[in-house]
Order: C-alpha cells, then sequence, then structure tokens
C-alpha cells in the first residue's frame, strides 16, 4: 500500500520533514528549554532538601500555585482527547489534520498536572502510601483513579491513530527503524487490519469522553466536597468540566499556529481550522461566562456573611486584580476577537487563545486561594505570594511540556498522515452520500 | 466507653496563655521563631484568638482558646487520602505522622483551621533538647500535626492504674492545657458519663458550640454568658 521508499517525491512529504531534517533553530530552542528545566529541578531539589517552606505557603494558606497548576494542567489536557473524540464522532471531516496535535497534548500535559500534586507533598518520599492504604473517602483518592485511567485510555487514542503512520515511517528506511518496528506492531495496512483499527477507534472514541468529563469533575470534587466557602460548590463539576475544554481548545489553537508557521503547514492547517476551532472557543467563551455569573450571582443574592467575604476579596479586595484580570483575559478580550469573521483568523484565534489561557490560569488562582485566606474562625491575616521556587517549578512545568511536545514532532507526523489521505481519498465521496441522506426528494442508492 | 471532652470556660478565662505554654512544654512543638512567624507559620495545638464580633462602638470582643475541637464527624478524617488521621473508639481524633504525605488536605477541609503543618524540620536549641516529652513523638518535615488532647496521657494514665492493681477513673487522664489553667476555666473529662463535670457543664444555659451549624458535632464546648 505505502511501500515507497522515494519519500522525497512522494505526496505529503513536507509532513515527513520534521522527522528527517532539524534546524539550528530547533537545537537553540531545546537548549533554553533544557536551561530551564534544570533551573527548576534545582529549585524542586532546594524545597525536597528544605521542606515546603521555601514556598509562600503558610497557615491558613495551603494550597497555592501548585495546586493551581494542578487543575489547570488537567484542564489543558482536555484538549486533545475530549475535542478529537467528539469531532470524530461527529464525523467533522475537518478534523483530519488537527486531532493529532490535540490528542498530544493531552497524554503529554497529564503527566505535569500529577507532577504538580507530587510536587505539593510534605512528603513525597511516602507518595506510595496512597496505594498502599488507600482511603476511598477521599476526593484526592478519587483524582487518583481518574487521572490514571484517563492517562492511559487517552495514551491508547493517541497510539491508535498513530499505527498506520509508524509502518509509513518504518518502511521509508530512514532512522531509528527498529523503533518503528517495534511500535508499527506488524502494520500492512490490509482490509482486515484498517477494519480493526477503526473499531479500536470509534470505542476508544466513545469511551474516552465520558472518562475526560469525570476526571475534571472528581477535580472539582477536591474542592467541592469541603465544606469552605465558595468551594462547596455544587456548579463546581460542570463549571470545571466547561473551563477545561475552554482552556483546553486555546492551548490547541496555539499549538496548531506554532506547528503551521515552524513546520510550514498553511495547506494542512488552513484558516478554516482556526475559523472552526474559534467557533467552538467562542461557544465556551460564553458557556464561561454563564457558569461564572451564575456561581457569583447566586452566592451574592444568598448574601451569607462568611460567602460574603470571599465574594468581596474578589471583587474588590486583595485579589481583586487576579478576579478582574481574569474576566479581562476569559470574556472581554476573547470574545469580540472571536465573535468577528474577520477577525476569527489564524493570528485573531492565536491572540484570543494566548488571552483565555492566562485568563484560566487565574480563574483556577482565583478558585483555590481565596477561599483559604478566610477561614471561617479569626485568623492572622497572611498575604500568599508565590516565591521564586514556585514560579520556577511553573516554568520548568511549561518548558518541559513544550520540550516533549517539540520531540514529539521530531519522532512522529504531528499531522496524521493515512487519515489526511483517507479523507481525500475517500470521504468526498462519502460526504456527497451523506448528504444526500439528509434529505428529502433524493433516493439513495 | 468513655467519650472524652472539654468544656471552656470564658467567663473564667483571663487570656493569660499559660494553656498555650503548657501545650508546647508538653507536646514538643516546634519552636518557629520571629521571622517565620510573621509570615504565618507559627505553630500551636491551642491558641488564644480574638473573637471581635459586630464592628465600633458596637463591639463585643472575647478571648477564645481554641484547641482541636475533636468534632464527632470530623471533615479532616473524609477527606486524607492515605487514612492517615482517624477518629478512635473514644473520640479522640488523631494523626499518624508516619502514614501522613503532607498533602494537606485535612488542614484545608478543617472549618476550624487547628491542624498544622511542618514547614520546616523543626529544630530545637541545643538545651532544649534534653527536656523534650519523651512520651510525645517529635514529627518530621512535611507532615501535619494537631491537638490530640494530650492522648499519651490517657495511655499513661490506663498503665498506672493497671500497674496500682486499681480501675482506671476518668479522673485520672487530663491534658496539659487543663492542668495549667490557673483561672479553672477548663474543665476536662467524659462526655459519657452523664454526672462528670463536664457533662453538666455542658447542659448550662451558657453552654455553646464553634460553628454548631456546621454539623460537625466539636467535642469542646464554650461556656459563656449572654449567647
Amino acid at each position: 500500500m505505502m511501500e515507497q521508499r522515494n519519500f522525497k517525491s512522494q505526496e505529503d512529504a513536507i509532513l515527513f520533514e520534521p522527522i528527517l531534517r532539524t534546524g539550528r533553530t530547533f537545537y537553540l530552542t531545546l537548549i533554553i528549554l533544557v536551561g530551564v528545566i534544570f533551573w527548576a529541578a534545582w529549585a524542586y531539589f532546594y524545597q525536597y532538601r528544605e521542606g515546603l517552606g521555601v514556598t509562600g505557603l503558610a497557615r491558613p494558606i495551603y494550597w497555592g500555585v501548585y495546586i493551581t497548576n494542578f487543575v489547570f494542567f488537567i484542564g489543558i489536557s482536555h484538549a486533545g482527547t475530549l475535542i478529537s473524540a467528539i469531532l470524530r464522532l461527529a464525523k467533522a471531516e475537518w478534523r483530519r489534520s488537527i486531532t493529532r496535535s490535540a490528542e498530544v497534548i493531552t497524554v503529554l500535559v497529564l503527566f505535569f498536572g500529577v507532577g504538580n500534586i507530587l510536587m505539593d507533598l510534605g512528603r513525597p518520599d511516602r507518595m506510595f502510601n496512597i496505594l498502599r492504604y488507600p482511603h476511598f473517602q477521599s476526593p484526592l483518592l478519587w483524582d487518583v483513579f481518574s487521572i490514571s485511567i484517563y492517562l492511559t485510555a487517552s495514551s491508547i487514542y493517541l497510539y491508535l491513530p498513530l499505527i498506520p503512520d509508524i509502518a509509513l515511517l518504518r518502511d521509508h528506511g530512514g532512522k531509528y527503524q527498529w523503533f518503528y518496528r517495534l511500535l508499527a506492531i506488524g502494520w500492512k495496512g490490509t482490509e482486515k487490519q484498517h477494519h480493526l483499527l477503526e473499531k479500536g477507534i470509534s470505542v476508544m472514541a466513545i469511551l474516552v469522553i465520558p472518562i475526560a468529563v469525570s476526571v475534571h469533575t472528581v477535580v472539582s470534587f477536591v474542592f467541592a466536597m469541603t465544606i469552605q466557602p465558595m468551594w462547596h460548590s455544587a456548579i463546581f463539576g460542570p463549571y470545571f468540566v466547561a473551563g477545561a475544554i475552554f482552556s483546553g481548545i486555546a492551548a490547541l489553537i496555539v499549538a496548531m499556529n506554532l506547528i503551521r508557521k515552524v513546520y510550514h503547514l498553511e495547506d494542512y492547517l488552513r484558516p478554516v481550522h482556526f475559523n472552526n476551532l474559534g467557533i467552538l472557543l467562542l461557544v465556551m467563551t460564553l458557556l464561561w461566562f454563564y457558569f461564572t455569573f451564575t456561581e457569583y450571582l447566586t452566592t451574592f443574592y444568598g448574601g451569607e456573611p462568611i460567602h460574603m467575604t470571599i465574594f468581596w476579596i474578589k471583587f474588590t479586595g486583595r485579589f481583586a486584580p487576579y478576579f478582574w484580570g481574569m474576566f479581562l483575559f476569559c470574556f472581554v478580550i476573547p470574545l469580540p476577537l472571536l465573535s468577528f469573521n474577520k477577525t476569527r483568523t489564524p493570528l485573531g484565534t492565536l491572540i484570543a487563545s494566548i488571552s483565555v489561557i492566562i485568563g484560566m490560569w487565574l480563574e483556577r488562582y482565583v478558585i483555590v486561594v481565596p477561599t483559604l485566606t478566610n477561614p471561617r474562625l479569626p485568623h492572622e491575616d497572611i498575604p500568599y505570594f508565590p516565591t521564586w521556587v514556585e514560579w520556577s517549578i511553573f516554568a520548568g512545568c511549561i518548558s518541559f511540556f513544550i520540550l516533549l511536545y517539540m520531540i514529539f514532532t521530531k519522532l512522529f507526523p504531528i499531522v496524521s498522515i493515512w487519515e489526511v489521505r483517507e479523507g481525500r481519498e475517500r470521504s468526498v465521496a462519502e460526504v456527497q452520500e451523506r448528504i444526500k441522506t439528509y434529505l428529502p426528494g433524493i433516493s439513495v442508492e | 466507653m468513655h467519650k472524652w471532652g472539654m468544656v471552656i470556660d470564658l467567663d473564667r478565662c483571663s487570656g493569660c496563655q499559660a494553656c498555650v505554654v503548657a501545650c508546647h512544654a508538653e507536646n514538643n512543638i516546634a519552636l518557629i521563631g520571629p521571622t517565620e512567624s510573621s509570615i504565618g507559620r507559627s505553630m500551636h495545638w491551642i491558641e488564644i484568638l480574638p473573637y471581635i464580633e459586630g464592628e465600633y462602638p458596637h463591639i463585643k470582643a472575647r478571648l477564645l482558646p481554641r484547641p482541636c475541637m475533636h468534632c464527632e464527624h470530623p471533615p479532616c478524617i473524609k477527606v486524607c487520602p492515605v487514612g492517615a488521621t482517624y477518629q478512635n473508639e473514644e473520640g479522640l481524633v488523631g494523626v499518624v505522622y508516619h502514614r501522613c504525605i503532607g498533602c494537606r488536605y485535612c488542614t484545608t477541609a478543617c472549618p476550624y483551621t487547628v491542624r498544622h503543618f511542618n514547614w520546616y524540620q523543626p529544630e530545637w536549641p541545643k538545651e532544649m533538647k534534653g527536656s523534650l516529652n519523651r512520651d510525645v513523638s517529635i514529627r518530621t518535615k512535611g507532615v501535619v500535626e494537631k491537638c490530640t488532647f494530650c492522648h499519651h496521657r490517657l495511655l499513661q494514665a490506663r498503665e498506672k492504674a493497671k500497674a496500682g492493681g486499681r480501675d482506671f477513673l476518668p479522673e485520672d487522664y487530663i491534658p496539659a492545657c487543663v492542668q495549667a489553667c490557673p483561672s479553672n476555666a477548663m474543665f476536662f473529662g467524659d462526655m459519657n458519663d452523664p454526672f462528670s463535670m463536664v457533662s453538666k457543664l455542658s447542659r448550662e444555659r451558657r453552654a455553646f458550640k464553634l460553628l454548631e451549624d456546621l454539623g460537625t458535632e466539636p467535642k469542646v464546648i464554650y461556656l459563656s454568658e449572654g449567647i
């Protein structure tokens, strides 16, 4: 099927380019990222040796940037699998060139979500106690389970559609033959294999949706299950899931913009992709506003003093810059950019997406920290400022994620080659047939 | 079965902090120092809270000694992912320091903020090391700790009674803070015994519990006129 050895001249050659050739910019970026990662590793080592006292945390603000990052990164992970699964099931043909880049985000960013909660532990050396002495009443344990299942499922979901592309690379006879041979697990592209693969992908696509929804719901439960003011909210499950998809789509748009520019894939990631994702992001912007509005209005209307204290420190108090920053970045900036056809371009959606990512980080921060600064009983007035250790580790996480993503693009095609080809060869006719079935007065053969 | 509880009479409390000092000495609570204390890292298993209600000039102020409430339905126990915090059959809420992973979920879930975290390895000056209480284990950095109602004293009292060949009496067990209170504002005993001092006091009209509406059912009961 695909045994052409002269891959230079074959179609979609540009998709192999990143794997075959590596420019100077790549190595330069690599060095910078590795530098940041080493710096963060040193910061963590320092924290490990000295204790969590090197962070800005104190009583009563026991959770800070690490927990914010945990929620944030797990949120970003909803980019991939969920969006790709929904688009696949909805038979959205424009998905073909974007699903891969989305799925990779999910799998890679999950490690940093989990990593942040591990770095937040006072005794990381005892982390296996979670498996040795599990206490099933704890929402944190639910997290452990749902995230492990999610990681497994989304890894399988990333791997399955990769197999035919790995086989392509194996047959090219390029570098790391043994590696691709191993991963291709004997893919020959026969009718039967294709049938099995399609089946596997659709089963995983269906499975992965409830899992993804459950993951962020359970993340929200960590907060919602406690009786702390403005955490103990029934809306938190769907609010967190919506926020996760929101930030996830934004992360995907940023990644696609970078891939498009760096690897010159303008022909594969076209304005229409950004337009469509931009519309999805617009829907999520509005949904985010709806949830935020409901959440804060109910609190305000009820007017319970204990909740109102938190409400006002967010609206006018110490956390007002964060709160209104969140509102600016999550709503005011992206809304007009995404509302008009003229600005729903690759660049326009990129700006909106960067804004959404910043805004969603602030949202997580505004959920986690203010509640903790105001416990019910009289307390010391302790301001929380993250220290250099926390910022360094945050920077390290982002750098490490980008590094892994870059390496992935060097090992595997970031656009699913076989799916694009399949789209060209079969879908055009299929879609035509499908449309016919929608319409009255046309007989379908 | 005993059910241990504490009664604190706010009308008698003078806010002298003797309970705080006694607790520190009894339970090997780490010395934090002024710099770290100023940024919220101080540790007290019992502390005197200034409880101010209303706004000036309609102000009502009082001092409130706050140990762990040893709730009947403790929010901290539910959330611990490793079961490092537990309630024994006599109602005491304890922490297994050697199992705690330091996730600080219990500290955020406790509505009374009585739980403390060891931000650093606790240290004492050389001169003080000899006077540490050998009955109370030293905590390491990265674990959570809190008031135990001086559980070690209960164990000791039981052993003593056994060695003396007599039955253990609830009066044999008294936490350090209660023992140290110079104005007799603190009482301790068996809540299950309807004739015990604490039991009788807890039924007084002056009796109230902190954040009662949360349903945690604290076993520390306060007495105050005008509630």
